[in-house]
């Protein structure tokens, strides 16, 4: 096979590995961040936690192997990107780390909680708006130069467009977190949650319509993509979906157009991107599939490896959600 | 201070604390596989609780090193860039299959195992039990496999200035991955059973869960006394690889100023790298040519065989070494004891030695950590032996200032995980192994 079907596998791959990330770190984060609002007492932060206690690791690896692929297939894009967003991603492996230990600390360290809780919270909600602002960042454009080397300053990154994009990533894990907890958990929490959700889901709206406009006003070559539009359709439905299982009392639907509605968003950033990883503010320094990545004997050996290995991660990891199926009381 | 050393500091800082975690990951899977085996084979709730016991201190110290552990995968982007984009074809791929292989499954079933003993049956249990513990050192491989790379790259060609992989097993078991691999679950394994053994020995003091403590402790012993006799084995033959393969490494980790026949180990002393010489040094004669060789007369290079340029530094390497190897021959007097008291059956009874097995529950972590030191201080000036200068492989776009920014915070916030992993680690241990699971 020529090196560019490999080159196309993996932009589809690493699609698919950040797509099921944030829609199950999506909740573990949306909850998190969510906590304050949903959770009254010690009784019901515990409910919050015990609701992802079992899964949550396990949803970071998504993270952290999308991370790694991306790395293998397109060293180029990761080494751009991760030395250039330097700041940005030092804040988020700040707040990752505090909310990876904050559960167990809070758990054991009874006199702190107040601190634990808040350092879950904002530990979530950190990571759950950078993580969009860094993805506007390459959608819209960064400043490169010849050497594929970021020429801007943190400045650069909080630019209008990827912040709107930061928002609206913020705003889908929300909506994520909070269906999570209507259908995970019972009683105060899942009132709460229920009647948060319209909110959300206004939020979501609201952010989607401005990142339209701004994509048609600021990204004209882009807007005549058709699956762009087919994910923008998608998006719609799904979030009208989440709205009325919302109201007619189905949470797990509501989760489910939820994680459709986050799908949705990534076909919409994959169209906006492809063929591209980073776009630069000048065009003929766009890092693409072609040029940042590796070679074709490692990108099929990879693919081998991932051929392999996900299919059998996918199996147990939804046989280990079916162990922890049932509601939190 | 350039940003080289303060991105070489940050790295070490950051994986020198995550190191702490999954090496006691290592060995606290492997004891909770085997009491869980035990459970299986004789429902004896006494393996069930002590089990669950050291569970909930694996929650612990997996959380932290998932904390940890994220950093380092991002430092190769944020504080290594050129290094990335130079060996991102080859060092990459040994990190995504990591997480595909090994660590989603040692995720996934830790969740199992910290949440689910009364919703599986208790095969589904044992298997979970085991698919952490076989996850995590297929894990530890994956990443010994990157790193032996670095030690010492194989299955690569170096094209249009990277480096790009040409024979993928050849990479993947380049000569240093098998045995620097064995000699990293093993210390794993020591630290972990002494861990278990010391906070055992503990409750046997203060004549605490008595019933428990001893069924930790007999298992604990036994696995720490093979593995620090066993880790001798692999010791040497790490130290004869690394003189055949990176002699620079072996000159200055034994502060060998010249090549010479009959070359001597040295025991302890000040090597001064400015005069050249070592102050103060107690030396074994012919010893580490006999020991690299087989033979009393063998030749060993010394530092003045090498270009300067391409020599690391002796001070840190050499005392980093020497305190590992000093720390394993206590191990292996400490197993020696323990299974001569075994054996008498007076292990339960002699008080100065469980005092001894409490107070060396740090020590195994000390010596991974200086063991590790000396193992990529003594590669220096090299990220990549003989391919790729540490000085070419820095982010050249980020300034020194946010490295020292991040260098700083980063310092707080381990400081801060230390203390409180302690703190709750000693909090957990005193309320002791009981029946119910959180």
């Amino acid at each position: 096979m020529d090196i560019s079907i490999y080159q196309h596998i993996w932009f589809f791959i690493i699609g698919f590995l950040l797509t099921v990330y944030s829609i199950l770190d999506g909740f573990d984060l949306g909850i998190a961040s969510l906590m304050p609002a949903l959770a009254k007492n010690e009784k019901e932060q515990k409910q919050v936690m015990d609701s992802i206690w079992p899964v949550w690791d396990g949803n970071e690896v998504w993270l952290i192997t999308g991370g790694a692929a991306l790395f293998a297939a397109f060293p180029f894009a990761y080494a751009t990107v991760f030395s250039g967003f330097y700041l940005a991603l030092m804040l988020v492996l700040f707040a990752l780390i505090f909310r990876a230990v904050s559960m167990e600390f809070w758990y054991y360290n009874e006199t702190r909680r107040k601190v634990w809780a808040w350092a879950f919270t904002i530990g979530s909600v950190l990571p759950a708006l950078l993580f969009g602002v860094a993805l506007g960042n390459v959608i819209y454009g960064i400043p490169l130069d010849l050497n594929m080397n970021f020429t801007g300053n943190f400045f650069t990154l909080l630019r209008p467009f990827p912040l709107v994009i930061g928002l609206l990533g913020l705003s889908a894990i929300l909506l994520q977190g909070c269906t999570w907890a209507a259908y995970k958990i019972e009683g105060d929490v899942a009132k709460r949650a229920k009647s948060f959700m319209n909110k959300i889901i206004i939020a979501n709206a609201v952010l989607f319509i401005l990142a339209i406009a701004l994509t048609i006003a600021l990204l004209p070559s882009i807007v005549s993509n058709v699956f762009g539009w087919l994910g923008a359709l998608t998006y719609a439905i799904a979030l009208s979906y989440v709205h009325v299982s919302n109201r007619g009392n189905r949470p797990f639907n509501a989760f489910i157009g939820s994680s459709i509605s986050f799908v949705s968003l990534w076909i919409m950033a994959g169209a906006a991107l492809y063929p591209n990883l980073v776009r630069s503010t000048i065009e003929a320094y766009n890092l693409t599939i072609f040029n940042a990545s590796s070679t074709q004997l490692t990108l099929k050996i990879m693919f081998i490896i991932a051929l392999i290995g996900m299919p059998i991660v996918i199996a147990y990891t939804m046989y280990v959600y079916k162990i922890f199926k049932g509601k939190i009381s | 201070m350039d940003v080289v050393m303060l991105s070489r500091i940050q790295f070490g800082l950051a994986a020198g604390v995550h190191f702490i975690f999954p090496s006691l990951t290592l060995g606290l899977t492997l004891l909770v596989l085997l009491l869980e085996y035990k459970f299986y084979k004789t429902n004896d709730e006494l393996f069930k609780t002590v089990s669950s016991f050291f569970i909930k201190m694996l929650g612990l110290v997996f959380a932290l090193g998932v904390a940890t552990g994220i950093v380092l995968e991002f430092s190769f982007g944020t504080n290594w860039a050129e290094y990335s984009r130079m060996v991102g074809d080859i060092f990459g791929a040994p990190l995504a299959a990591e997480g595909i292989f090994a660590f989603f499954m040692e995720s996934v079933f830790l969740g199992v195992l910290l949440f689910g003993r009364n919703k599986v049956s208790k095969k589904v249990y044992l298997l979970s039990a085991f698919l952490v513990f076989f996850g995590s050192h297929l894990s530890g491989l994956w990443i010994i496999i990157a790193n032996s790379w670095m030690q010492t790259p194989a299955g690569f060609a170096i094209e249009g200035g990277r480096a790009v992989l040409t024979d993928f097993f050849a990479a993947a078991l380049n000569p240093s991955t098998l045995v620097r691999y064995a000699h990293v679950i093993i210390a794993g394994w020591i630290s972990g059973s002494l861990f278990a053994a010391g906070v055992a020995a503990w409750y046997l003091i203060k004549q605490q869960h008595t019933k428990e403590a001893q069924t930790i402790l007999k298992t604990a012993i036994i696995i720490f006394c093979i593995m620090s006799l066993v880790q001798f084995v692999s010791g040497h033959i790490h130290s004869v690889q690394v003189t055949n393969l990176q002699p620079e490494k072996m000159a200055t980790f034994e502060a060998l100023w010249e090549t010479q026949k009959g070359a001597p180990m040295s025991i302890i002393g000040i090597p001064v790298e400015s005069e050249k010489k070592t102050y103060f040094e107690i030396k074994i004669p012919k010893l580490l040519s006999l020991l690299a060789y087989f033979d009393p007369d063998a030749e060993v290079k010394g530092r003045d065989a090498f270009p300067e340029d391409e020599l690391p530094p002796v001070l840190l390497p050499y005392f980093s070494y020497h305190i590992m190897i000093g720390l394993g021959s206590l191990f292996a007097l400490i197993s020696l004891i323990g299974l001569f008291l075994l054996l008498r059956k007076k292990l339960f009874d002699a008080k100065w030695f469980l005092y001894v097995l409490v107070f060396a529950i740090p020590l195994p972590i000390i010596a991974n950590e200086f063991g590790w030191i000396a193992a990529e201080v003594g590669r220096q000036p090299w990220a990549v032996y003989k391919v790729l200068k540490t000085v070419d492989a820095v982010s050249t776009i980020v300034p020194a200032s946010h490295v020292l920014l991040s260098l700083i915070i980063f310092s707080f916030i381990y400081l801060l995980l230390i203390v409180l992993f302690i703190t709750i680690l000693l909090k957990i241990i005193k309320k002791g192994p009981q029946a119910e699971s959180y």
